[in-house]
């Protein structure tokens, strides 16, 4: 099938790839675009490692095409930190110890951010509906519930 | 893991998404993709096009003219439970919403997608057989309206065509006295059903005049236990009519045993699930 071009924003800077139709939007972003940040886990829509921010929602990049992000804006973990440093989130994962191995993480932190974003001020509860698409096996998830409370109280703060 | 090649096209209208699928051989429409990518990838399906249908916002948005409500098939999951036409005028599919999957696969799986793709395992269509819903679909020869019930012919089969699409659902507003409910046992949250059970009635001075009983993932395609329905129309429902029919509702189980459960197991949930919608619809009926 021949390749297709695509372009679109990537943590705000104009990116293009040349893309088969089959390939999904997590490959493009770590093997043409080198952004290994955003990791691959189950690969069949189950365990949000692969979690990316979509013109402001979050998507398991393993479950859509390529071709699909054409146009449109992407954030991935690489894009959460700025000049001034760490994001209020990976500073709460830090200090709450909200990771063991680590390997959940980058979706754990773009899911964060986005559900902050759309709820700044959650309950418990709605942490666990808001975080629940992304599966972790070494945390026992309670130290990542404190980081995103944690988080959502920086946030505010700032 | 990749799907195997196709050739891809963007639909610029449903028009044009119509012609697609005609002139192309082996074409599916792609809609939030997390039913059909996951099936492509794994080799259970193999389209050589695929007509993504996710540019065209006229598919889109939720609107009530009077007792009717209408959706657009490429309305998310989100944004039916965000929906506040939804949560005054049809409760029941902001909470079967709720059940399904997980955030960001609500975020791209699409009610006209739930409906369509003939998985029994889907939440959409028992909701739909119990709500009485019709779907709006367009094909080669124009626009057609059939019944929900009716349209669940087996696992992946349906009565839509190969040509057409669907573009829209109609439900009924839920009325004063009308009562809902939809339980669903999962093993875990993001689950498919094990069982589930969304039930519709309608009470007048207590007798139920009109009753539907879906059930989930326990048959080949989304069915109504009719025998448990007939049995509950026309009377007071009382505990001791309620485990009749939960004996009519164990009887039209035609489960598949698999990682989930054995056929016994998922035959006494799916009357478990039954029993409680019963119950939560006849409380909400009275209040
Ligand atoms: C991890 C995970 C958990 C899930 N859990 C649940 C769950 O608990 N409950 C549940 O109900 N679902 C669940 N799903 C499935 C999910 O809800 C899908 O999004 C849904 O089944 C299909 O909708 P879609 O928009 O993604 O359709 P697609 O995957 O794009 O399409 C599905 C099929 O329908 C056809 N189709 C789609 N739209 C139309 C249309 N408008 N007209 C004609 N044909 C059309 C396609 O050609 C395809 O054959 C889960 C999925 C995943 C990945
Ligand atoms: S790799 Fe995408 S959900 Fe697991
Ligand atoms: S920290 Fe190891 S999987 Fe979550």
């Amino acid at each position: 099938m021949a390749k297709q071009h695509i372009s679109f924003s990537l943590n705000g800077q104009q990116v293009d790839a040349l893309v088969e139709p089959r390939e999904l939007l997590v490959h493009t972003i770590r093997e043409t675009l080198s952004l290994t940040g955003t990791h691959i886990g189950c690969e069949t829509s189950h365990c949000g490692v692969c979690t990316v921010d979509l013109d402001g929602v979050s998507v398991k990049a393993c479950t859509v095409l390529a071709m699909q992000a054409n146009g449109s804006e992407v954030m991935t973990v690489e894009g959460l930190a700025d000049a001034d440093g760490l994001h209020a989130v990976q500073q709460a994962f830090i200090e709450e110890h909200g990771l063991q191995c680590g390997f959940c993480t980058p979706g754990m932190l773009v899911r964060a951010y986005r559900f902050l974003r759309d709820n700044p001020n959650p309950t418990d509860e709605e942490i666990r509906w808001g975080m629940s698409g992304n599966l972790c096996r070494c945390t026992g998830y309670q130290n990542i519930i404190k980081a995103v409370h944690s988080a959502a109280q920086k946030l505010q703060q700032a | 893991m990749i799907p195997s090649g196709f050739e891809y096209h963007a639909a610029s209208s449903v028009q044009d998404a119509i012609r697609l699928l005609t002139e192309n051989e082996d074409a599916k429409i792609l809609a939030g993709g997390h039913s059909l990518l996951p099936m492509m990838k794994l080799r259970f399906a193999e389209p050589a096009h695929l007509v993504d249908i996710n540019g065209l916002r006229e598919l889109k948005g939720i609107d009530r003219d009077g007792d009717v409500i209408q959706i657009g098939a490429m309305t998310t999951e989100n944004e039916l439970i965000a929906s506040e036409i939804l949560q005054q005028h049809c409760p029941l599919l902001v909470d079967a919403a709720k059940l399904v999957a997980d955030p960001q696969v609500r975020n791209r799986g699409t009610v006209g997608g739930d409906v369509a793709h003939g998985d029994p395992g889907n939440d959409h269509p028992a909701v739909m057989l119990a709500l009485d819903a019709e779907f709006v679909i367009q094909g080669p020869e124009g626009e057609r309206t059939t019944p929900a019930n009716g349209f669940y012919l087996g696992t992946y089969w349906t009565g839509l065509g190969e040509d057409e699409l669907l573009t829209a659902i109609r439900v009924p507003v839920i009325k004063t006295g009308t009562g809902y409910g939809y339980n669903k046992l999962k093993r875990k949250t993001g689950d498919y059903a094990t069982a589930g059970s969304p039930v519709v009635l309608t009470l007048d001075s207590d007798v139920c005049r009109e009753i539907r009983i879906g059930l989930t993932n326990v048959a080949p395609m989304a069915i109504r236990a009719e025998a448990a329905e007939d049995l509950l129309r026309g009377q007071v429902v009382t505990e001791a009519l309620i485990e009749q029919a939960a004996e009519q509702v164990m009887a039209a189980c035609d489960p598949a045993e698999d990682l989930r459960g054995d056929v016994e197991y998922k035959t006494h949930m799916a009357a478990e699930m039954a029993r409680r919608s019963i119950r939560d619809a006849l409380a909400r009926a009275r209040s």
